[in-house]
């Protein structure tokens, strides 16, 4: 496996997403490619920094190492200091003083074709030149970035371009520069996505037709998403005064027959707590997408934490049943949301798709997904009659949902209710309500097949666990351990927890628990839930995903 | 309709109101399984339990929400909102706002009765300056919220005050609220005889008056000067202001096609050519 890690660094709103999105183009037609970027909570002049991996093989860990360093602005290099080692080359915006940095002036360069502003394309020649990568790919990939600016632009970029490239082809040969990653042929059928993008796939394969949110970071994307593709896919959208309306009208979508979605985070998601308990009480489906990021309050806006997993849990005043999806990579984040809205109509609950900013932000390719893998299912009533009662008492609890336009009057109550819908007090009608709204997900793991992922030595000795964002990154750490017998226990889907887990903790002599959060929600709910005690725990909590590296080391030292 | 034990005070308001609803409803013609009602948290949030429709009874200061994603998602429903001051201008004072902003085809009937019945005679938002309760021992010091004045000042597209004891004119008002296209907004005066001592029957018939066939409702500068007048109390259309487009009608401009429940057809070739087409960008 030959991989190679790209760093641009600069100030937000300086052209730094150009560069980005340029390279990430231009490679993926050619490379497995995985980028993912850390952005302070600014519009401009913030620290910006994407990492850009290109590599033979399908690899999509997040690593420190920095194999060449573009510097977009003079503090291009202090953002990423403790990523930069004695092989990192430096180009850019630096002042040589440090160990293998060339100052290069993109922007000078750029003059020379006539406009400054192609300075980004002057950089993004710089590196293909250096790599020696093929031009023609890079012309297209110009070409239709440009595309609405006219002809005259695409033409002075494509200048640009060369001009950079040649620069590039000069250091290649001055620092007699090698590093050959293989062209991959199929990545050209490939899609390029990230976990947003991934989110907004899966609502849309699940039957969303209906998203009214309010915009905060990182959850944003995905209404987004939902927006672009609203006129396609035949959906509603609406940016609501806040979150607190974003719910209800939700809610009020589902009742009349609708398949709707919030994406939401941190406090926007405090903001619809009581609303998630509506959802409880008057049995209503319900999908919540949680983009996570680090509170408590405002916290950091633009970082990533597994923070709100006992959040997400315990949300909403009383007692009632919810399903959590914590999908660990593209694939899992378009499948699991999609099910979200089956599994949220088939039970009448609400269904969290747990994601944070890390997966959220984080683009990689992956083969074209088989959506033939599923089906939309509807579980409403067509039809009614006047004996129709929505909380008819039944052995699973479920009653059958129907859409009011019917000769049944559909009727809900958030104050407890007798099988009409009507408020009660009625001891005996609350004990029975209660048992059948709590009874609904009994065995839902099994009936669902709720599984988490193995990986790993199938004897093994030592277990790994971990939920949602983190598993490219933990997968590839436990591939670099050698001389350990190790097991990997990924959990997209966290409760409720798939029921034959105990299986896998019995052959365990340790079990190391990874969470980018400080309390180690997972193991107190694997505690509280099975019994289990996971005594090991590596955990993160300074807003920044984990690396490859840092799970090694970390892993190295429990073993 | 079930017998249900109606848990209002005899005397209250809320009867005279539950009627005029009632007429207007069986007198438009509209099929009442095609009605939704919409309600929050209070006593006049109870009042859809006690008629024959389908509703929605959910949470405190809501209801405005709930019944725009409703009606966006089913326009042929019928979606009235009913709820008392303190749910729809208190609790849910932003969605007022914004859901008369929005304009969805939903009719909004506030019953007003200047206090808290339901956890026992606190003020509430349009409680009078002066107005004394358990909590508000030196009086309510706050201005009182004048919904109609916001509505005008927002270009509600249908805004008019009722008295809950004149059930025939309430009622017609409501019929033409209902037929409406847009968000109309119905104000109810409504007594509460148990914890408003103040605001009585007789208080609101001294103080009301019906806008005759002089007043223009189109006019907006006049209709905001009659929804400030202190020492009476309009009745009627106070404006209905030029046709605004409703949310269900901007949603179909912006290119939605109704019904948008249940896709018609297989989605999955199309999602894939998306997720493609997006590289070209
Ligand atoms: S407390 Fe007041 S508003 Fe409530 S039912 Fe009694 S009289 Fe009516």
């Amino acid at each position: 496996m030959n991989s190679l890690n790209i760093v641009v660094s600069g100030e937000a709103g300086s052209g730094i997403q150009t560069v980005e999105t340029l390279l990430c183009e231009i490679f993926r037609r050619q490379h497995y490619v995985f980028s993912t970027k850390e952005y302070m909570s600014r519009v401009r002049g913030g620290a910006n920094t994407t990492t850009i991996r290109i590599s033979d093989s399908r690899i999509n860990g997040f690593c420190e190492k920095t194999d060449i360093l573009l510097s977009l602005d003079k503090k291009g290099i202090e953002r990423i200091r403790e990523r930069i080692t004695s092989n990192t080359l430096i180009f850019g915006d630096v002042t040589e003083t440090e160990k293998n940095s060339f100052s290069i002036d993109f922007s000078k360069i750029a003059l020379e074709t006539g406009n400054k502003v192609f300075s980004n394309t002057v950089a993004t020649g710089f590196i293909l030149g250096l790599l020696n990568k093929d031009k023609e790919i890079a012309g297209s990939v110009i070409g239709s970035f440009f595309a609405t600016k006219g002809d005259q632009v695409i033409k002075g970029n494509i200048e640009a371009l060369n001009k950079g490239y040649l620069t590039g082809q000069e250091f290649r040969k001055k620092l007699l520069f090698e590093a050959h990653i293989e062209t991959v042929k199929e990545v050209e059928r490939e899609l390029f996505i990230n976990g947003a993008e991934a989110v907004g796939t899966g609502a849309i394969l699940g039957g969303c037709n209906f998203i009214s949110s309010y915009p905060m970071t990182p959850s944003t994307p995905v209404f987004t998403f939902l927006a672009q593709h609203s006129k396609d896919f035949n959906i509603i959208v609406e940016q609501a005064e806040d979150e607190i309306s974003a719910i209800n009208m939700v809610l009020g979508s589902w009742y009349a027959g609708g398949r709707a979605m919030v994406s939401t985070s941190g406090g926007g998601f405090a903001l619809m707590v009581e609303s998630i308990s509506l959802s409880g009480m008057i049995e209503s489906p319900v999908v919540i997408h949680l983009g996570q990021r680090p509170g408590p309050a405002t916290g950091l806006p633009t970082r990533t934490e597994q923070g709100d997993l006992l959040f997400s849990l315990f949300s909403g005043h009383g007692e009632f049943p919810r399903v959590i999806f914590a999908p660990g990579d593209l694939n899992e984040s378009i499948f699991l949301t999609a099910k979200a809205f089956n599994i949220a109509d088939k039970y009448q609950i609400p269904v969290f798709i747990l994601t944070d900013q890390y997966l959220i932000d984080t683009y990689y390719n992956i083969p074209e997904p088989d959506f033939s893998l599923f089906d939309i299912e509807y579980y409403y009533l067509k039809e009614t009659d006047p004996s129709y009662r929505r909380y008819k008492f039944t052995d699973n609890g479920i009653s059958e949902r129907a859409i009011p336009g019917n000769s049944g009057f559909v009727c809900l109550d958030s104050d407890e209710h007798d099988e009409d819908g009507h408020i009660t007090e009625d001891r005996e009608i609350r004990r029975k309500m209660v048992e059948k709204r709590n009874k609904k997900i009994m065995n839902i793991a099994e009936i669902e097949r709720f599984e988490p992922c193995f990986y790993g030595h199938e004897n093994y000795e030592i277990l790994v666990l971990s939920w949602g964002s983190t598993k490219n990154t933990v997968l590839e750490a436990i591939s670099q351990i050698d001389g350990a017998r190790l097991g990997y226990l990924h959990f997209p889907i966290i409760y409720p927890l798939p029921s034959n887990i105990d299986n896998f903790f019995r052959k365990a002599k340790k079990t190391i628990v990874i969470e980018n959060n400080y309390t180690s929600q997972f193991s107190k709910l694997l505690k509280m839930e099975k019994g289990i005690e996971v005594k090991e725990k590596i955990l993160k909590y300074d807003g920044h995903p984990f690396s490859v590296e840092q799970i090694t080391n970390a892993l190295k030292e429990k073993i | 309709m079930k017998d249900l034990n109606n848990a209002w005070c005899p005397g209250c308001g809320n009867f005279g109101i539950l009627s005029s609803i009632d007429k207007a409803i069986d007198e438009l013609g509209i099929k009442r399984e095609n009605i939704v009602m919409v309600s929050g948290i209070g006593q006049a949030a109870k009042l859809p339990h006690y008629t024959n429709v389908n509703f929605f009874n959910g949470l405190h200061g809501r209801s405005i929400p709930v019944a725009t994603g409703i009606k966006a998602t089913k326009p042929e429903l019928t979606v009235i909102v009913v709820s008392g001051d303190g749910c729809i201008y208190g609790e849910g004072g932003n969605h007022f706002i914004h859901g008369i902003r929005r304009n969805p085809d939903i009719t909004v009937i506030v019953h007003n009765n200047m206090v808290y019945g339901l956890t026992k005679g606190q003020a509430s938002p349009t409680s009078q300056i002066g107005f004394r309760t358990p909590i508000q021992v030196c009086g309510v010091f706050e201005e009182p919220f004048n919904a109609i004045a916001v509505a005008i000042a927002l270009n509600a597209s249908f805004v008019a005050r009722c008295f809950s004891a004149d059930i025939e004119k309430t009622k017609e008002i409501i019929k033409l609220a209902i037929k409406h296209k847009g968000f109309s907004f119905v104000e109810i005066l409504q007594p509460c005889v148990t914890f408003n001592k103040v605001n009585t029957y007789a208080w609101f018939r001294e103080r009301t008056y019906y806008l005759d066939s002089s007043y223009s409702p189109d006019d907006r500068i006049k209709a905001f000067e009659t929804s400030l007048e202190k020492d009476r109390i309009s009745l009627g259309i106070l404006y209905t202001g030029f046709q605004r487009k409703t949310f269900e009608q901007n949603l179909e401009d912006c290119g939605i096609v109704y019904p948008v429940i249940r896709r018609k057809s297989n989605i999955k070739n199309d999602l894939l050519k998306s997720l493609k087409k997006n590289h070209s960008k």
